[in-house]
């Protein structure tokens, strides 16, 4: 009887956590979406309940957004971005995560953690000296600039990912592959990398979450409303004047981000398995 | 080419450094060129008296750190980095364990339930902060209307979440929790998946009840993946400047002003990127501290 009384307290405690945690963390999340279609005479009054839509839902946010702001403009300077970044994190972490797990021997292991420490160094260290390069090389307030500087934190995580990928195909593959006369390199790109498909994957779309989850590089760089990325146009320049616009703001925020949540989330369990620095064996 | 190829050859299947130093050299030289060099240029920057729009430089000492030293300001965002960072790391770590526990058996639901906490972390971080600036308005804030709707405040002497100096402080702590308790929750998940059910089981069989097999059995197997999340979460609260530049930039009163955002205040909105590169350097220490624990680590991995 009394287990059993315990069992139930313990099942409660255990949802209400859930629960908790759920309301908390997703909350925001509800909040967007529920201003996303009230009228702004609704958003605007403060004895109006705001869980409840007191006026009828609207379109007319969405509207602004889309037709009187630079919102697709910037939706399309950011996918432009990251699919430029996607083939140069491709282009240069690929061959150099395989050259770390095969090809350089004992000390790959741990150039591969040096590479990966890398990816701790901030952009608030490096931005001051970058606004000058990118200057520079006049590059300042385009979309360039960012082409540019963010594969220095794509590559680095990119390679430790694949390093371990490459490690769990097995080397008689390749043997069996320059033994039929390929080549070592002809090994890499005729067998390695079509078996690392599901490997190369999860780097393009870490490389892509990555690529909007970036603030301070763009808002560092880039002035021009027209060429700002999603993340830096939505809170610098949707605020006009001393006026915001709630309810497109948060429409703007809701739909840039569920998209990336969603791919980000389908993959994360592999970009955790790259967190954790071999303290999970 | 044809060279690397001779040489690959001559290897057959062992390794083959040169063609290895081929496919390694571009990432190594690009990251060189974007990481190493901007770094050693901060550290220049730091003892010249470089500005935004002037051509020439000279060496200025150590004039840049003897008068960000003497700042009040400065003064002000390290202690603020440091209570920023410790209280959020605490509050993560506490948070995410709990979390990840009541996580770790399956139910039903649970792909949907992990996917709405993940959200603070996948979902673009400048657009989440944007979402609680509404949620912490000085008029329309939602959680002003609970208060007053619970006699709590009137309308007129409610809290300013943003505007009062310590609550300012806090709100941009809850803030950076609420978007580092996901990823620290999944860490510790991919953590806890590793341990052994047969051991907390076995310490159920032999008597032990569900808070001593939490402490004493669960928890320090637990500690390895705990200190990954410690040291990720350091970094990132410590280094972060997206959620207090859009919540606050540093005010009220510098009350939320910490060390990268007034690098970014000094080096490039005022133009004195002397100065500017000169504090942010000083989350250097810090960086470098963290890095040693990961190579420990990474290191005691490698020998297991």
């Amino acid at each position: 009887m009394r287990g059993n009384w315990r069992r139930i307290g313990a099942r409660t405690v255990h949802v209400l956590v859930l629960f908790v945690f759920t309301v908390l963390l997703a909350f925001p999340f509800y909040w967007m979406l529920i201003a996303t279609f009230k009228q702004n005479l609704d958003m605007y009054k403060t004895d109006n309940n705001p869980f409840l839509f007191n006026l009828p839902p609207t379109l007319e946010n969405l509207h602004l957004l889309f037709f009187d702001t630079r919102y697709v403009r910037w939706l399309g300077n950011t996918a432009l971005v990251g699919v430029f970044v996607v083939v140069i994190t491709l282009l240069l972490a690929v061959p150099a995560a395989y050259a770390l797990a095969r090809l350089t021997g004992n000390w790959g292991e741990r150039v591969g953690i040096v590479i990966f420490l890398t990816y701790l160094v901030p952009p608030t260290l490096l931005f001051i000296p970058l606004s000058r390069v990118v200057a520079e090389l006049g590059l300042q307030d385009t979309i360039w600039s960012l082409v540019v500087v963010y594969p220095s934190f794509t590559i680095p995580f990119s390679i430790w990912l694949l390093m371990a990928f490459f490690k769990s195909i097995p080397k008689e593959l390749e043997d069996a592959a320059m033994v039929d006369g390929l080549s070592r390199f002809g090994a890499f790109v005729k067998m390695v990398i079509p078996i690392s498909v599901s490997g190369i994957l999860t780097v393009v779309i870490f490389t892509f979450t990555l690529v909007t989850q970036d603030f301070v590089y763009a808002l560092t760089f880039i002035s021009p409303e027209a060429n700002q990325m999603v993340g830096v146009g939505i809170p610098i320049f949707l605020v006009r004047g001393d006026v915001y616009y709630w309810s497109s703001l948060m429409a703007a925020c809701l739909i840039a981000s569920l998209p990336i949540a969603l791919l980000y989330n389908t993959f994360l369990d592999r970009f955790i398995a790259g967190f954790t620095v071999g303290a999970v064996k | 080419m044809a060279v690397k190829h001779a040489k690959v050859k001559s290897a057959g299947a062992a390794q083959s450094p040169l063609l290895g130093a081929a496919m390694f050299g571009p990432a190594l030289v690009y990251i060189a060129l974007i990481i190493g060099g901007p770094f050693l240029l901060a550290i220049f920057y730091a003892f010249s008296d470089a500005r935004i729009g002037s051509v020439h430089l000279h060496y200025v000492g150590l004039e840049n750190f003897r008068s960000i030293l003497h700042s009040p300001a400065f003064h002000q965002a390290v202690q603020n980095s440091i209570v920023f960072t410790l209280s959020a790391v605490a509050i993560v770590v506490i948070c995410s364990t709990i979390l990840s526990l009541a996580l770790e058996e399956p139910f039903r639901g649970r792909g949907i339930i992990r996917f709405l906490i993940l959200l603070p972390w996948v979902a673009p971080v400048s657009l989440g902060t944007i979402g609680w600036k509404w949620l912490l308005d000085s008029i329309y804030s939602v959680f002003t209307w609970i208060l007053v709707s619970l006699h709590f405040f009137t309308i007129y002497n409610a809290p300013m979440w943003l505007g009062q100096p310590h609550l300012a402080m806090a709100s941009v702590v809850c803030v950076h929790c609420w978007r580092l308790i996901p990823f620290a929750t999944v860490v510790m998940l991919a953590g806890s998946s590793a341990i052994p059910k047969e051991i907390p089981e076995a310490a159920g069989i032999d008597g032990a009840g569900f808070w001593r097999t939490l402490f004493w059995i669960k928890i320090p197997m637990m500690l390895p993946i705990i200190n990954v999340a410690v040291l990720f979460s350091i970094i990132f609260t410590f280094t972060d400047m997206t959620v207090v530049y859009i919540l606050t930039d540093g005010g009220p009163f510098d009350s939320t002003q910490t060390l990268p955002n007034l690098a970014f205040a000094t080096g490039i909105e005022g133009s004195d990127l002397a100065a500017g590169a000169a504090i942010s350097l000083f989350l250097v220490p810090v960086l470098v501290v963290v890095a040693y624990f990961m190579l420990r680590m990474a290191h005691r991995a490698e020998v297991v």
